[in-house]
């Protein structure tokens, strides 16, 4: 009767888990694997020598090394996990920094100007261009109920004028309740809301803010998007004051060569409401592939407030007019910059946005 | 919506130049997206029959088509299948120019040669069909050879591509924008050919019609036609109808769509036979019922839908054994359809509630020409004229049509006429400028408004189809944006408006700008990362966080709102560190959102009407800075925040020691930015941790980032954010005394406290500063020194030596009662 080759399994095995038990860091653990799992180790050697049993023994031999060695690797992967936490912890330790310590003009800081995004520096010249024409600026949430984004700016539950936005939902509420604001008007909403609270009629305001649309993006729209708008509520407003103001600001933020005009649109919340176009920035009127050879370029909306609208938030329309006029703040920037594709507003790349001061 | 030039001539006599007849369209809102010259280009396409189809080996996608245009047998690749032997069809024969200019040579596919090509109607741009061949043997009787422009008749025409407004139900046919351009020129508008009933026979005695639901369906009109003959149109309306876009299918619906072209009245013509008790009744569907429409699908009826108050109203037409039958105003059902057998014909006009139809439209997904007339609103008093117009064109075809007398006509609820007071002196409130009265009188009678003078007022009553017009002050504004369109907005004077209140920025608005440009002048990059993220995203910087969702997402990796902008910077930062770009410092400025149950609601107006308060996300406003550059970490976080601090004015705020940090930040370089009068937290500094970093973006190994994230919600807010007082002090005149104290420090005493209160310990101190930090094992366990600069001198005289020497005893012993002896 030959010996088994296992008989000392057992205290081969605790060897093995006291050496891992030993191992002090990942890199020790790593140089120590092959000898307690790999090729050479004492359990493939084991493996090895049950070749010379009888079959029966053999499976029996086998199953219990199998064992064997599902004990050590669990063992090690165990070791591996506690170091790794180890590891970690010892690097926080000795990474630790009292912040308030920090002194900080021994700090060295290199001199390297930085850039404001596009976005950021077009709605800063838009809003000075407003405010040196006395208008305030104002700004509301992005996440907005139906109410503020379409019934109170006249435009009720499933009338077809939706089809004009494609409107993201919020799950929050009944189905369709909580919107991601499609324009920044529910601002209008909010400022004539909180201006017949506190007595404070008239109002002359520009609202800029991020919008969203569930449309896929391209080259000329993001489904993420800047809008500005004004809102002008006072005694005795026209159209012929919309319009002034409409050419005042495109004379002043495009330039004296490029003037305005108004033609017939709808707007649920306007009344009279007119697209307005600017002269072609990139022809100057003359005619070219970005105006189709009009001339023109479509801009933005605008119109007189609609007295339901005023009605709706407790304007008296018979004592009160106004109007309200909004255009992209992203679209003003492309038409600037010339750039072929929005997508580049929203990619981050350094490149691209070194270019903007 | 496109109209041929040659239909609108036939209502009104316009200019011959097509630019001016654009602009004229333009300027009367009615925008025109586009101008197609019909006919241009097809000179060179002919008839030709097809008389063979062959497969060609190996291609399952074209066949081998033998055609004879006239020159014996031409072999044609096509990919077309809709037609058979013996049809006929336009042939672009090799050298024929098509227009876009597109030219037809000899071409080789899968082996075969193609001498030429068979053509759908788009590529003749004669509609926009482009599902098959263009069947000629279904509109005329085609000969081989012939020309193809010969063959349909066709006289070349202009079709505009009308957009017309939201607000123009009337504008949305033909006779609509004739009246807009007939008005404009002062030019008479000339109404259609019409038919009248010609039998003795009474509808009555053959139909039935009956509205259950009145404030569904404020009219139905059942005209009784016999005598009918299913077949094609007459050219005429065949053409005119692929001018429009639309598919020429029989006499009989051709005779429909046309009517709603040329008037703006959908009509659903009925096999009579195949209507039980040829009865029509409208009313609300009932929970369970179904309809199978013409598309083929089968519809639930009566189904609240996900829109807001959509309660599931759905308006149908039964017939006699109460079945539904049709969705009224969008599409029919398949069993009483007009097919070749149909002799007696029952034609619905009728009027539905707008918003009805808008709502079933939207919940059932269906939108068609019908659809989308009804819910913008059709003249309620225009069904029976469109019914005769509808057998006028049809006579043509069957000459021996028989119309019975006195079409049944049911009335539900109709909009009332509205009528607007026009005072002197409202046009010139609107519109900055004073119109002629005849001038005003002139533009609405054109369009069909009636107008009563009043004293110094005018009535003006608006035509019945004008439901967009509503009553009050809101209706004036309505007629006199009809004046000022008619008029002409270019016309209209300008004025620019001018008041006493000054512009300007609000406090945060310059809050905002003034950290924005301390931070960019200090190197920063700014960013616009996405508002909507991944879960994955959403997870890694706040994980199992309640989240605020998107129902209707673009992509499934933009569904969430994002609760910080660190993550969209770092992946930013990620993109940019790839492209070898990675040494920049990057921020931005924007919204963060919680969801309303793990912080404090934003309440607002929602549901129906605004009658019920929502609680909606948490919009937090902040400037958050990656400091990704090669030297960068929290350290260098720590002194942007103290230049932010400087430009703030913010003297108050001292860096803590986070406790518990974020997921995303470093756990032991995290602190607070707390504001040491009103303990509110400012804001974050520190590190991005290495584990998140690697979670998130694994590409950029091992680099340290500082993180700078800032509260403007907070900064704002003047009892949050202390601001430096604005009393600003003289310094002495007399020189400062300036001695060091190097403090050994327990590591639980900051470095900033300790100079706040020996700075705030005697008056004489003008500063105390931190200028070195120094850790040593010979220091007791637990402690480093902390070395201050202390600046002190009186307003009076120079302090003498023993004053100084006070006044830094007191110090020691200050410092020594916190717990930091002098080293």
């Amino acid at each position: 009767m030959t010996t088994s080759p296992l008989k000392d399994l057992d205290q081969q095995v605790e060897s093995l888990l006291a050496t891992i038990g030993a191992l002090t860091d990942a890199e020790a653990l790593r140089e120590a694997e092959p000898s307690i799992t790999g090729k050479r180790s004492i359990l493939s050697t084991l493996q090895k020598s049950l070749g010379s049993l009888e079959p029966e023994a053999r499976r029996d031999a086998g199953a219990e090394l199998q064992e064997a060695r599902r004990i050590v690797e669990a063992a090690l992967d165990s070791r591996r996990a506690e170091l790794a936490l180890v590891a970690r912890s010892q690097a926080l330790a000795s990474d630790r920094i009292e912040l308030g310590d920090v002194v900080v003009e021994n700090v060295r800081w290199p001199v390297n100007a930085g850039h404001p995004s596009l976005v950021a520096s077009t709605q800063r010249r838009l809003e000075d261009v407003f405010v040196a024409m006395g208008f305030r600026v104002s700004e509301g949430p992005e996440v907005e109920s139906d109410w503020y984004n379409f019934e109170a700016l006249n435009i009720p539950p499933a009338h077809p004028a939706r089809g004009l936005w494609d409107t993201f939902y919020v799950e929050l509420g009944d189905p369709e309740t909580v919107v991601l604001r499609t324009h920044t008007s529910p601002t209008q909403v909010h400022l004539m809301e909180s201006a017949v609270r506190s007595n404070a009629l008239p109002i002359h305001a520009v609202m800029p803010g991020r919008c969203f649309r569930r449309d896929a993006p391209d080259a000329r729209h993001l489904a993420t998007f800047h809008q500005i708008e004004g809102l002008v509520v006072d005694r005795g407003i026209t159209f012929a004051d919309l319009a002034g103001v409409i050419e005042t600001f495109t004379r002043a933020f495009f330039g004296a060569d490029i003037s305005s005009r108004l033609r017939p649109g709808f707007f649920p919340f306007t009344e009279p409401s007119a697209e307005f176009e600017i002269t072609c920035t990139i022809c100057h009127g003359e005619g070219c592939r970005t105006c189709s050879q009009t001339g023109w370029i479509e801009l933005g909306g605008c119109g007189m407030l609609d007295p339901a609208v005023l009605d709706a938030v407790g304007i008296d329309a018979e004592e009160w007019s106004g109007f309200a006029f909004g255009f992209g703040i992203d679209r003003c920037a492309q038409m600037r910059h010339q750039i072929a594709d929005m997508r580049a507003l929203i990619e981050n790349d350094v490149r691209f946005l070194r270019q903007f001061s | 919506m496109k109209i041929p030039l040659s239909w609108l001539r036939e209502f009104v006599d316009l200019p011959e130049s097509v630019d001016e007849l654009t602009t004229l369209l333009d300027d009367l809102g009615l925008v025109v997206e586009g101008v197609q010259r019909m006919g241009e280009g097809l000179e060179d396409v002919v008839v030709a029959r097809v008389d063979e189809i062959r497969a060609i080996e190996g291609a399952d996608r074209v066949r081998l088509v033998v055609v004879d245009a006239g020159h014996g047998p031409l072999e044609i690749v096509c990919g077309a299948t809709n037609f058979a032997l013996g049809n006929y069809v336009p042939l672009a024969p090799i050298g024929a120019v098509l227009p876009g200019g597109f030219v037809i040579t000899e071409r080789k596919m899968r082996g075969a040669t193609s001498h030429g090509m068979l053509c759908s109607a788009r590529e003749l741009r004669l509609s926009d069909d482009h599902e098959g061949l263009l069947i000629l043997d279904d509109l005329t009787t085609p000969r081989v050879g012939e020309g193809l422009l010969q063959a349909l008749g066709i006289v070349p025409d202009v079709v505009f591509d009308i957009t017309v407004e939201g607000n123009r139900p009337d504008a949305w046919c033909v006779e609509g924008v004739a009246r807009d351009l007939a008005t404009r020129l002062q030019r008479p508008l000339v109404s259609p050919p019409l038919a009248e009933p010609n039998s003795t026979d009474q509808s009555v005695t053959v139909a039935v019609a009956g509205i259950d639901a009145p404030d569904l369906c404020g009219r139905l009109t059942l005209s009784v036609l016999r005598n009918v003959v299913v077949g094609p149109s007459p050219s005429w309306v065949a053409q005119r109808l692929l001018a429009a876009g639309m598919r020429p299918i029989s006499n009989v619906v051709d005779a429909s769509n046309l009517v709603m072209l040329e008037l703006g009245q959908p009509t659903h013509p009925y096999d009579a036979s195949r209507v039980a008790g040829r009865t029509l009744r409208v009313r609300a569907a009932r929970p369970g019922e179904t309809l199978v429409t013409l598309d083929g699908v089968e519809r639930a009826l009566a189904r609240p839908g996900r829109g807001l108050g959509d309660t599931g109203e759905d308006c149908v037409i039964v017939d006699g054994n109460d079945t539904v039958i049709g969705l009224a105003g969008m599409m029919g059902g398949s069993s009483s359809e007009i097919s070749e057998t149909t002799t007696e014909v029952l034609l619905e006009a009728a009027f539905f509630d707008p918003m009805t139809i808008a709502r079933s439209s939207k919940r059932h997904r269906l939108r068609s020409e019908a659809s989308a007339r009804f819910e913008r609103g059709v003249d309620p008093q225009l069904a029976l004229r469109a019914a005769a117009r509808f057998v006028y064109v049809l006579r043509e075809s069957v000459p021996a049509l028989e119309w019975l007398a006195q079409p049944l006509d049911v009335r539900g609820v109709m909009p009332e006429p509205v009528t607007v007071e026009l005072r002197e002196g409202d046009v010139a409130r609107l519109l900055g400028v004073a119109l002629e009265t005849d001038e005003v009188t002139r533009l609405l009678e054109g369009l069909g408004f009636h107008v009563e003078p009043a004293g110094s007022t005018l009535r003006v009553t608006a035509p019945s189809a004008r439901l967009d017009v509503r009553p009050g002050l809101a209706g004036r504004a309505d007629v006199i944006e009809e004046i000022a369109r008619l008029h002409g907005y270019r016309l209209l004077p300008r004025h620019v408006p001018s008041w006493p209140t000054p512009g300007g920025l609000d406090e945060r608005q310059v809050l905002r700008r003034r950290l924005r440009d301390v931070v960019v002048d200090l190197g920063a990059i700014e960013a616009w990362t996405p508002t909507l993220v991944s879960d994955r995203e959403f997870d890694a910087a706040q994980p199992g966080v309640e989240r605020v969702r998107i129902t209707n997402p673009l992509a499934e990796d933009e569904s969430v709102l994002r609760a910080t902008m660190v993550t969209g910077l770092v992946q930013a930062w990620a993109k940019n560190v790839e492209r070898n770009e990675g040494d920049v410092m990057l921020c931005e400025l924007g919204a963060v959102f919680s969801h309303p149950s793990t912080s404090e609601p934003r309440l607002t107006k929602g549901g129906v009407g605004g009658g019920v308060e929502l609680a909606l996300p948490r919009e937090n406003e902040r400037l958050t800075v990656l400091l990704g550059r090669s030297e960068d970490s929290a350290v260098t976080a720590v002194a942007l925040w103290a230049t932010v601090a400087v430009r703030l004015g913010l003297d108050e705020v001292v860096i803590r020691t986070d406790p518990t940090p974020t997921t995303f930040m470093h756990p032991t370089r995290a602190a607070l930015l707390v504001d040491r009068a009103s303990s509110a937290v400012l804001g974050r500094v520190g590190e991005i941790d290495a584990k998140f970093l690697h979670t998130l973006v694994p590409g950029v190994g091992a680099r340290r980032a500082g993180v700078l994230d800032l509260d403007l919600d907070v900064l704002n807010d003047w009892s949050l954010a202390t601001r430096r007082s604005d009393f600003a002090s003289v310094p002495s005149r007399f020189p400062s005394a300036l001695f060091d104290l190097a403090f050994v420090t327990p590591e639980g005493l900051h470095a900033q406290d300790l100079a706040f209160v020996l700075r705030a310990s005697d008056e004489l101190i003008e500063d105390v500063r931190l200028f070195d930090v120094y850790h040593d094992d010979g220091l007791p366990a637990g402690t480093r020194s902390l070395a201050y600069a202390v600046r002190v001198s009186s307003l009076e005289r120079t302090l003498s030596e023993s004053e100084v020497g006070e006044i830094r005893e007191n110090l020691i012993a200050t410092a020594s009662a916190l717990g930091a002896t002098l080293r």
